[in-house]
């Protein structure tokens, strides 16, 4: 162990990398308060990942929360005008339950959202940007994002009654065929119909051979337009970025606040999403906004794992003095190894508590105690 | 190498046939000894028992990156994974049973006994009937015997316990079989190995 590595722990130096990634496409750091009035939340609750809230009774009597989502706070605040593109970044702590304890967990949140007019433009450099954060955490990820505009096109096309909707997009999102044949059967779709709904199932992979495959197999079925702007999208990113992008639909989110395009992003070795984020029109449209937004959040609580700084013992070396021994010598002793990169745990014992690298004994340390 | 958490017991046995029939052998399971965990480097797998109501929590937490559990674990803890197959072994259904004279009383609150609340508080949600769940562990065909509840909600394979404590099954919440599920991010980055074993098993079950 270098004390060198002791600085930044992993998180944080992922913290410091997007928030320079952010700040070079001139995002700006939005900062905010840990309370938000709980009215927000009520009326938005669909919106938010769970909708168990922290509520207290400030001193003036108006029910606050501990923020539960960034989002809501930040569009609450923007201005709402569609000739100009607010870009914004944030890295707050979010309250949530934690599906594992049951209990409300104190979540680290790194992210971003661009608000106002939104075009191409502005989501090919989202996804940009989501996809150099992956690559700021591992070299090995993925972004799988889901056109959510063609889920619900296919949806109109073929009439599906909005009750099954919901069922429809959750077996999509479990890549669950065998249910959505069922479901599909349950509502009498004919056979070419139901061929369609399983393509969202079936079909994932490159951009490239996803588009390609959905323009035959979507053909006459929807207005082909939103497949094109997907791909004219995608065809303006970088070849590195476009690399790392994969379509899939078992990437979901609700329909009445997303709308185009969903995202999810993967590292190697973290069992869950560490990414996520889409196109969120309808949020803002349910705010009575004109504008748009698209954004992404990074989890940095699932990255707990990854990371090189584990280590075997709490310190390189314990150094044991003696009551004898002058303090000036102990504190030439410790300059001496914490110069040299160690980490030095001076000590008149042995400590049995720490997990130590090397002992030494002051009386027996190569330290020149007269120069 | 692709980790796999099956389900420890005679489905878990008749779930390693099938891999084993679609060609992801590894003979040292089947020796008689207390080991857990069996590798076969070559095939590239690594089984491990666990227990079936575990499996989900394995796989949802990367430990394992496929596995075999039942739909009625699934629907009761919802956990974030794919599901890939519907193995069609383990066949069963998730129903209401009660004494055979048992009326449904809407005027009063109904008392279900059940080790899957989840799934009972989703279907009488889904109903709009009010219920007070009452939340065993086991021996739950007791509980409306004992009139500590008036229905239970339970896993029935042919009804025979049921009916020698003299409860009929009144409704069917849902079918359940053995899943093929995988965890979404292994799914991402060992697709090919996933999607392999995902073909062969569903050749498998269509011969």
């Amino acid at each position: 162990m270098n004390t060198g590595d002791l600085t930044l722990n992993f998180n944080e130096s992922v913290i410091f990398k997007l928030r320079s990634l952010f700040s070079k496409c001139g995002y700006s750091q939005y900062k905010m308060n840990k309370f938000e009035e709980y009215d927000l939340y009520a009326k938005n609750k669909d919106f938010l990942i769970s909708d168990s809230i922290i509520t207290f009774t400030d001193t003036n009597g108006k029910l606050l929360a501990l923020k539960p989502d960034v989002t809501l706070s930040i569009i609450k605040n923007s201005k709402d005008d569609i000739n100009y593109t607010q870009k914004v970044y944030y890295n707050e702590n979010v309250y949530r339950i934690s599906k594992g304890s049951q209990g409300f967990k104190e979540i680290m949140q790194v992210g971003l959202e661009c608000i106002g007019k939104i075009d191409n433009y502005s989501i090919s450099e989202v996804l940009t940007l989501a996809c150099k954060s992956l690559k700021a955490i591992s070299s090995e990820c993925v972004l799988d994002i889901s056109p959510l505009k063609i889920i619900t096109d296919v949806f109109e096309a073929l009439s599906i009654p909005s009750y099954s909707q919901h069922d429809i997009l959750k077996y999509i999102s479990e890549k669950n065929i065998h249910e959505l044949s069922a479901l599909c059967s349950e509502l009498e779709l004919s056979n070419e119909n139901a061929d369609v709904l399983k393509t969202f199932v079936t079909t994932s992979g490159t951009p490239d051979d996803v588009i390609s495959s959905l323009n035959k197999q979507l053909k006459g079925v929807i207005d082909l337009n939103s497949i094109k702007e997907l791909s004219d999208i995608i065809d303006a990113l970088d070849e590195d970025i476009k690399n790392m992008i994969r379509i899939d639909f078992s990437v979901v989110s609700d329909t009445h606040y997303y709308n185009n395009i969903v995202f999810k992003g993967f590292i190697n070795g973290v069992p869950t999403s560490v990414l996520t984020g889409g196109q969120y029109d309808k949020l803002l449209n349910k705010m009575k906004r004109k504008s748009g937004a698209i954004g992404f959040a990074v989890y940095l609580d699932v990255l707990d794992r990854l990371g090189n700084n584990d280590c075997n013992f709490d310190v390189d070396m314990v150094l044991v003095y003696s009551d004898n021994d002058d303090i000036k010598s102990i504190n030439k002793a410790v300059s001496y190894y914490t110069e040299k990169g160690l980490s030095v745990f001076a000590s008149s014992s042995i400590p049995k508590e720490i997990k130590y690298r090397d002992i030494i004994k002051l009386s027996d340390c190569e330290v020149d105690f007269n120069a | 190498m692709l980790n796999v958490a099956l389900p420890k017991g005679r489905l878990g046995e008749k779930v390693y046939d099938m891999f084993e029939k679609a060609g992801f052998e590894c003979p040292s399971i089947k020796e008689n000894n207390r080991k857990l965990i069996f590798e076969n480097e070559e095939v590239g797998v690594r089984y491990f028992w666990v227990k079936p109501s575990d499996v989900a929590i394995y796989v949802e937490r990367g430990a394992a990156d496929i596995g075999v559990a039942g739909k009625d674990i699934l629907l009761e803890y919802e956990p974030e994974i794919y599901e890939l197959l519907d193995l069609d072994l383990g066949k069963c259904r998730m129903a209401v049973a009660a004494k055979s004279d048992f009326r449904d009383n809407p005027q009063k609150t109904l008392r279900v006994a059940t080790k899957f609340t989840n799934i009972a508080q989703q279907y009488y949600l889904s109903k709009g009937r009010d219920i007070d769940i009452i939340h065993l562990n086991g021996s739950i065909e007791i509980a409306p015997i004992l009139d500590l509840s008036d229905v239970i909600v339970d896993i029935v394979e042919t009804g025979t316990t049921l009916k020698e404590n003299n409860l009929e099954v009144f409704e069917t919440i849902v079918p359940i079989s053995a899943r093929l599920i995988a965890n979404k991010s292994s799914y991402k980055f060992k697709s090919e190995q996933i999607n392999k074993i995902k073909d062969e098993i569903s050749s498998l079950l269509e011969a």
